[in-house]
């Protein structure tokens, strides 16, 4: 199952469906919701934490949390 | 005062709510601490149109009810209590047009309160190059609001904001969701039990973990038990909550707020990754920290020895004006001694102020906590706490006060608890007048011998700072749900507004907040060391005068009045003198030197028998193992001052006059001890040395850490935690090396 530290730098990922207790509420009310994108942006030099923008808000999370954060990845077709 | 409105200000972090505030306001502010609890209370007073008057509150900034520290908590504790005399008559949400979908989340919720509620969207100067368009018209219907568009970096859009404030009462307090809709059924319930109260705000009574009602929230809990839910089925109550919102966030967006993707991406990612890179990243910010290190030891030395000048003359004068008495000596030595005190630790806290909040302001804050978090980490700490670890380099009293940003409190304690040990300032004049004394000359490897010692009684103090923070995470049992999340600001240009507001408050609270325990500190400091109960002390200047009458000055007063007509003579040789005129300016300076030297063995010999000096003979055997005798047992108690006192008393004591440190210094040198050996060794020096490095001897950081915290029992267990250690440190030091 892919998650969050699985992206690559400017990859984007679709949040899955998970259930309710896993994630805490305050990641939630950041637009950490099913069907909303994540894209990692930076990941700092020891490799925690990690800084993404999710659902258009710049975060950075440990990467404890960003593990449990499921997504899909979106294979990247754009133009350059 | 009834006709005041209460207006309350909310917003997410990082919307600039700040600016608004110090738009609306003005200098008509106060900035406190909230009754028991150490959030900053910030308040302040608005004129509106038609002569009505506003008094602002700015709430910490929030992401949402949903509180996970101290500040969020306070934010819920006030918008649920109607009876709270600062609860708001209408809420101003500040947003910023960027973060809008993520800003309204916290505004819907205000406004489900059934509390009038005004959306100000912040930012509007960055709407063009962002390719943002609003509808403002169809979003205030959506909303069920009153808009207002406002940019505080140009001053536009206060007026309004004024207006809508002045025109409360017109807005409307429907709720944007239907609360039951989380839950039919439970809230049916709910409304069912509490007929008479408003379901939402029930709804955050038992959801949220806020301790101030606790009759209330009791009643609830008793009242309701046979519905009460689990906490996982409350969880998800809150995640659909979550999930509604959004709903209804997004429907309103999507036909009134547009974002030209192609126009979006900005400066951001190629600034962060410059900043954030695994080399660049370090190098620059240890070159800002240079920068501010540099700048806070060369540019405050100035005003510092400014301001020290100006107490020095001002007890002069209230001494020569005043007629001699305890009074004049209470006014000059104790009273002025102590507000000097204080005011010579404002340029040190106004310049590292002055850097921190345009650190913050520009969005690069976050930046430093991205890049230190997980270096932190290991002792218990966070990113967030390495700004105020490293301030304390320069002084503890502004780096304690740097601490509020850290919301978990465990993490904020334990930073407030270590930062003493890193090596201040003060501890400068110390460590160097004993490196000179003690460690020879010489160097390995090209570095010398004395830079290499400075370098790692730095070292000492940053690594036991972090020792002692692993230590006591495993120790302090303080629960914290506080989870670490950053949010990395837009770069921005800082406002100078903003950033001399934070200057001028944080100097003000320091001042007025920590600065009564300092005098009053002092004043008892300067009465044990200027009284004494003995014969000896009340009669110190026949005994010594007699002393001098019989046996002459002592040796090294007779040297000193040598070693300066000496040094006139050598002078004047090259000037060609006539021989009497020599002579005459010889025996005046003979006189006066004399004077002086008599003065300051009079001086000497009533600290010796002041309560201070009593004391420091009494707690001679206490630290004589770690090699001190009783007139460095005196210094080190004087010392608890603050710790450049330490070279000051030895001046006293040894009775030298003058403040030139070489002058004391080689008269430490000539101290001997009992065996007729000199008495600055290795193995003194350096016990003393680790015993500054290590004792919390410092009673204006103890005062703004009974601030910090609230209470007397934390700075003492500091005092007593660090006496002990240092004294143990020193003891085996000194055992050692002897």
């Amino acid at each position: 199952m892919a998650t969050v530290i699985d992206l690559a730098f400017g990859q984007k990922g679709i949040i899955k469906d998970f259930s309710e207790h896993v994630l805490p509420i305050k990641l939630l009310e950041l637009g950490c919701l099913p069907g909303n994108s994540v894209e990692l942006v930076q990941i700092a030099p020891l490799k925690d934490p990690i800084y993404i923008n999710l659902n258009g808000s710049h975060i950075a999370i440990r990467r404890s949390l960003a593990q449990l954060i499921e997504l899909d990845i979106v294979e990247e077709t754009q133009a350059p | 005062m009834s006709k005041n409105i209460n207006v309350a200000l909310i917003g997410n972090p990082n919307t600039g709510k700040t600016s608004v505030f110090n738009q609306l306001t003005g200098l008509k502010q106060k900035v406190g601490n909230y009754p028991g609890i150490t959030v900053e209370k910030k308040e302040g007073i608005c004129k509106l149109p038609r002569g009505v008057k506003a008094h602002i509150l700015d709430l910490p900034g929030t992401y949402s009810l949903n509180t996970t520290s101290l500040d969020e908590s306070l934010v819920v504790e006030l918008l649920l209590n109607k009876n709270d005399k600062d609860y708001p008559d209408v809420a101003v949400v500040v947003t910023d047009v960027e973060n809008l979908k993520r800003n309204l989340f916290l505004f819907t919720q205000i406004k489900d309160l059934k509390i009038p509620a005004i959306l100000v969207i912040n930012m509007a100067d960055r709407m063009s190059r962002k390719g943002i368009s609003l509808d403002i018209e169809a979003m205030e219907k959506q909303l069920d609001t009153k808009i207002a568009l406002v940019s505080t970096r140009k001053g536009e859009g206060i007026d309004r904001i004024k207006e809508l404030i002045a025109d409360y009462r017109s807005l409307s307090t429907a709720p944007n969701l239907d609360a039951s809709r989380i839950s039919p059924d439970y809230f049916k319930n709910l409304q069912k039990a509490f007929p008479n109260e408003d379901p939402y705000k029930l709804w955050l009574v038992i959801t949220q973990d806020v301790n101030f009602m606790p009759i209330e929230k009791r009643q609830i809990q008793d009242a309701t038990s046979f519905f009460t839910k689990s906490k996982e089925e409350l969880k998800k109550l809150q995640h659909r909550e979550t999930v509604l919102r959004y709903q209804f966030i997004n429907d309103t967006l999507k036909s009134t707020y547009k974002v030209d993707q192609m126009a979006a991406k900005g400066l951001r990612a190629s600034i962060d990754k410059i900043l954030t890179h695994k080399v660049f990243g370090y190098l620059i910010f240890f070159a800002i920290l240079l920068l501010i290190f540099q700048t806070i030891f060369e540019w405050s030395s100035y005003p510092m020895d400014f301001i020290d000048e100006q107490f020095a003359a001002a007890s002069e004068w209230i001494k020569n004006t005043l007629p001699p008495g305890l009074f004049t000596d209470l006014l000059a030595e104790g009273i002025l001694a102590g507000i000097g005190g204080v005011v010579i630790f404002i340029p040190q806290i106004a310049f590292l102020f002055l850097f921190i909040s345009l650190l913050e302001e520009s969005g690069y804050m976050s930046r430093v906590v991205f890049l230190m978090d997980r270096l932190m980490r290991p002792f218990g700490l966070s990113g967030k706490s390495v700004v105020p670890l490293i301030s304390g380099n320069a002084c503890a009293i502004p780096a304690i006060m740097a601490t509020r940003t850290i919301e978990n409190w465990k993490e904020r304690l334990i930073t407030i608890l270590v930062t003493p040990f890193t090596t201040c300032s003060a501890r400068l004049p110390v460590y160097l007048i004993l490196i000179a004394l003690v460690i020879p000359e010489g160097s390995v490897l090209g570095l010398s011998y004395q830079a290499l010692t400075l370098m790692l009684l730095y070292l000492l103090g940053f690594g036991m700072a972090l020792f002692s923070a692993m230590v006591l995470d495993k120790i302090l049992k303080i629960k914290s749900r506080s989870l670490f999340m950053v949010e990395m600001p837009t770069y921005r240009m800082p406002l100078i507004k903003n950033v001399g507001y934070t200057v001028l408050e944080k100097t003000k609270s320091f001042v007025f907040g920590a600065g009564k325990i300092i005098l009053a500190l002092s004043i008892v400091l300067w009465f044990l060391g200027s009284n004494g109960y003995s014969d000896d002390f009340q009669n110190a200047e026949e005994i010594v005068s007699e002393r001098i009458a019989n046996e002459g000055l002592s040796t090294y007063s007779k040297n000193y009045i040598q070693t300066n007509i000496d040094s006139y003579l050598e002078e004047v040789e090259s000037e060609g003198l006539a021989p009497s005129a020599v002579r005459d300016s010889v025996r005046t300076l003979t006189a006066d030197l004399t004077e002086s030297a008599k003065a300051q063995e009079i001086a000497s010999y009533k600290l010796e028998h002041s309560y201070i000096g009593q004391a420091g003979k009494a707690f001679e055997p206490i630290v004589k193992p770690l090699g001190y005798d009783w007139k460095i047992g005196i210094a080190v108690l004087t010392s608890f001052a603050a710790r450049e006192v330490f070279v000051g008393t030895l001046a006293t004591i040894y009775s030298v006059g003058s403040d030139e440190e070489e002058t004391i210094q080689n008269r430490m040198a000539a101290e001997l001890d009992e065996s007729g050996k000199p008495l600055f060794n290795l193995a003194t020096g350096v016990s003393l040395m680790l015993f500054y490095a290590l004792a919390m001897q410092c009673m204006s950081t103890l005062a703004i850490v009974k601030r910090e915290t609230n209470s007397w029992k934390w700075p003492m267990i500091q005092l007593g935690f660090m006496s002990v250690l240092a004294y143990v440190v020193a003891l085996a030091a000194y055992q050692i090396l002897a």
